[in-house]
């Protein structure tokens, strides 16, 4: 993915495998939220394709399909690293704008819903239940009418989330999830994201908590200034020079291994 | 609960109204300490030294007063306000159905004239409601609005001119037609945002003027269309000659103007209301949703699988089409239209009604165009005097409310009660 004179993403290539957890680490910079952006739309990348494999056959070629279409045929959701939640609205309405595809799947029976026509009222019924599952799941039920930029940051980080599962996705990306949450509210998030695992949805994140990162994935691709370093599990890692080269950089032997083996 | 800073009437005070006297001395220098008269020889300046010096001292002691004002009042004003806005909002549930009541008995309560003003007033609501669905709920900055008013006006006028067909038949097909150029202006224009948006929007405002004003041949150019005929109850003409095909013939009464002014009184009455319940129902489901959802954030609207184009065209084509609506019911009342009826002045009304009214509430926008065009009718006396309150009215209302009449967003849905979002947390859309 280049722009303009720069290479921001330079021949990365990786597979994250169905019902597993994939982290994407490396150093700020790195190019991992525009790899991102280049799975779930938002930019074009300019060479290479990206395509989400599907049980029988033919796979979507996200690098090609617009933004919208992404998320509606491909059910890839995503969260976003400074969180973008409909303030002026409430908890549950963030909820019922995810299934909007649901409860509109095209713009005629959006109209015939304004006369109670075309199965609305039944569609809202249970993109409700479907929600109020979901609150409760995060534990947010009881400020389901609440504004959503009243929320604490801790819970509007896990409402984003819950946000992006409404949407029933395959594969649900995540930006940066633990970024200003402490260790028990890191726990929650672990725990929240294995039993999404165990639902079913695959998840592709970006991390800079290794804490959470080397307890819960399952497969961890480390960039570096646009390109793969380091591909494999938390164990491989972990204890790969390169990695630990792009993270402390090369120097005193004394220091290089401490930060990591924190985190074990 | 911090005491408010308090100013100090002294040096810092004498300072600070010095320099609004100067600021005051620099504006209005040339407005008012000069005078054009017209004279034999041409146009000469008069200098008015007196009223000059006057405004600037007016503003000095103002200013010093005002500060004077502030720094004995540090927490009362906050304790009043919080009283007063618990008070509002409670009072505010019983406005609704009173100004609903008050507006279906108007014609009742007052003569011709009043009827002639809430007929204005109600055309500008039904095109702020109709505007509201655009600019409040969807966030784009539309500021052609009168071009869907002209379509509306000029598909009734040459429907009726060229094939005859009457009021009714034409209302359904005047909005269908303004949708569809809602939905053709949409296509090109809705990749564009904010600033953007709202300068192609006003362009496409004055095309359309300049395009009536220039198909003499079609529209009558400058001379405009007249004789448009009038709307029938159900095949009643309003018309004086008593006979059995009209109205008074019909229920034996004696002719009055009057009766057919209420009836397009309660036409429009009947049209607007159609566009709150309309507006109030999509608010409900799922369109709406996605709107209010597009004014918060279309990034995020986009990263949940919603069609950003398509929700944005319906949003443009549905207030397009209630815009229409509202044309062919002016073209209708004035029975004669022309280009000059439809400039950008009248877009900017109705823009200025709806950000007035704030936030996508329909109460606001009614109210709003009550207040401003009611006002306006109120101070025609006053004349040239009537835009100068025009204007402190709404530098009023930007200091003291600046996110319009309503404190607070309604919450289509909840499970348990509803509760008000304060304003700060609603966003104005960038769209």
């Amino acid at each position: 993915m280049r722009f303009g004179g720069l290479t921001a993403v330079n021949a990365l290539s990786f597979v994250a495998r169905r019902g597993e957890i994939t982290s994407v680490i490396g150093p700020n910079g790195a190019g991992k939220t525009t790899v991102f952006n280049c799975i779930t739309g938002f930019y074009r990348p300019t060479s290479g394709s990206i395509v989400l494999a599907q049980d029988g056959g033919a796979g979507f070629p996200l690098q090609a399909m617009p933004g919208h279409l992404i998320a509606r045929r491909a059910r890839v959701a995503r969260t976003f690293q400074n969180i973008r939640l409909f303030a002026g609205m409430t908890v549950l309405e963030n909820l019922l704008v995810a299934q909007h595809n649901s409860l509109m799947p095209n713009v005629g029976s959006g109209l015939l819903a304004v006369f109670g026509l075309g199965g609305h009222h039944r569609a809202e019924v249970l993109a409700i239940e479907r929600a109020r599952d979901w609150l409760d799941r995060i534990g947010l039920l009881a400020r389901a009418d609440d504004a959503a930029g009243d929320l604490p940051y801790g819970d509007q980080r896990r409402l984003e989330i819950a946000r992006a599962m409404c949407t029933a996705p395959v594969l649900l990306c995540l930006d940066e999830p633990a970024a200003g949450l402490n260790p028990r509210e890191s726990d929650d998030l672990a725990g929240l994201l294995r039993s999404i695992k165990a639902d079913g949805c695959s998840i592709l994140l970006i991390e800079h908590d290794m804490g959470v990162v080397m307890r819960i994935s399952d497969h961890i691709v480390v960039l570096d200034h646009g390109k793969r370093i380091s591909d494999g599990d938390p164990a491989h890692v972990r204890a790969d020079p390169n990695v630990i080269a792009a993270y402390l950089g090369e120097g005193d032997d004394d220091d290089a291994d401490a930060p990591l083996a924190a985190a074990q | 609960m911090t005491p408010a800073p308090r100013f100090s009437l002294g040096g810092g005070a004498l300072k600070d109204a010095g320099l609004s006297a100067l600021v005051a001395l620099g504006l209005f220098g040339a407005m008012l300490g000069l005078q054009t008269e017209a004279a034999p020889g041409g146009l000469f300046l008069v200098p008015r030294p007196g009223l000059l010096a006057a405004a600037v001292l007016a503003v000095f002691v103002g200013r010093l007063a005002w500060l004077a004002l502030l720094s004995r009042r540090p927490a009362v004003g906050y304790v009043a306000n919080r009283r007063l806005a618990e008070g509002l909002r409670r009072s505010g549930r019983y406005v609704a159905p009173a100004l609903l009541a008050f507006a279906v008995l108007l014609p009742l309560l007052v003569g011709r004239y009043g009827i002639d003003v809430g007929i204005l007033v109600l055309t500008y609501v039904m095109l702020g409601w109709g505007l509201n669905i655009v600019v409040g709920l969807a966030g784009l900055l539309d500021l052609g609005y009168v071009a869907f008013y002209a379509v509306g006006a000029y598909s009734y006028a040459l429907l009726a001119q060229t094939f005859g067909l009457g009021f009714w038949t034409c209302l359904p097909l005047a909005g269908i037609l303004a949708a569809l150029w809602g939905v053709l202006l949409g296509f090109p224009v809705l990749r564009l945002r904010g600033d953007y948006l709202a300068i192609v929007t006003l362009a496409f405002g004055e095309i359309i003027r300049v395009v009536l004003l220039n198909s003499a041949s079609i529209t009558g150019g400058p001379n405009g269309i007249s004789g448009i005929p009038r709307p029938t109850l159900f095949g009643l003409r309003f018309s004086a000659d008593g006979g059995p095909g009209t109205f008074s013939g019909f229920f034996g009464l004696e002719y009055s103007q009057t009766h057919r002014v209420a009836f397009l009184y309660y036409v429009i009455l009947g049209l607007a209301l159609l566009t709150n319940w309309v507006t109030l129902r999509l608010r409900r489901v799922a369109l709406g949703r996605a709107w209010e959802a597009l004014r918060e954030d279309e990034v995020a609207c986009r990263s949940l699988g919603i069609n950003v184009t398509v929700t944005k065209l319906t949003a443009f084509a549905i207030g397009a089409g209630f815009g229409g609506l509202a044309g062919a019911f002016f073209a209708t009342r004035a029975a004669f239209i022309s280009p000059e009826s439809f400039t950008f002045f009248e877009s900017a009304i109705v823009l200025a009604i709806v950000v007035l009214g704030g936030l996508g509430s329909q109460l606001g926008v009614a109210l709003a165009a009550l207040v401003m065009i009611g006002g306006l009718e109120a101070f025609r006396d006053l004349q040239d005097y009537r835009l100068l309150i025009f204007g402190s009215a709404m530098v009023l209302t930007m200091v003291l409310r600046p996110r319009g009449l309503v404190s607070g967003r309604t919450p289509s849905v909840a499970l348990g009660t509803r509760r008000e979002i304060s304003a700060e947390l609603v966003a104005e859309g960038r769209g």
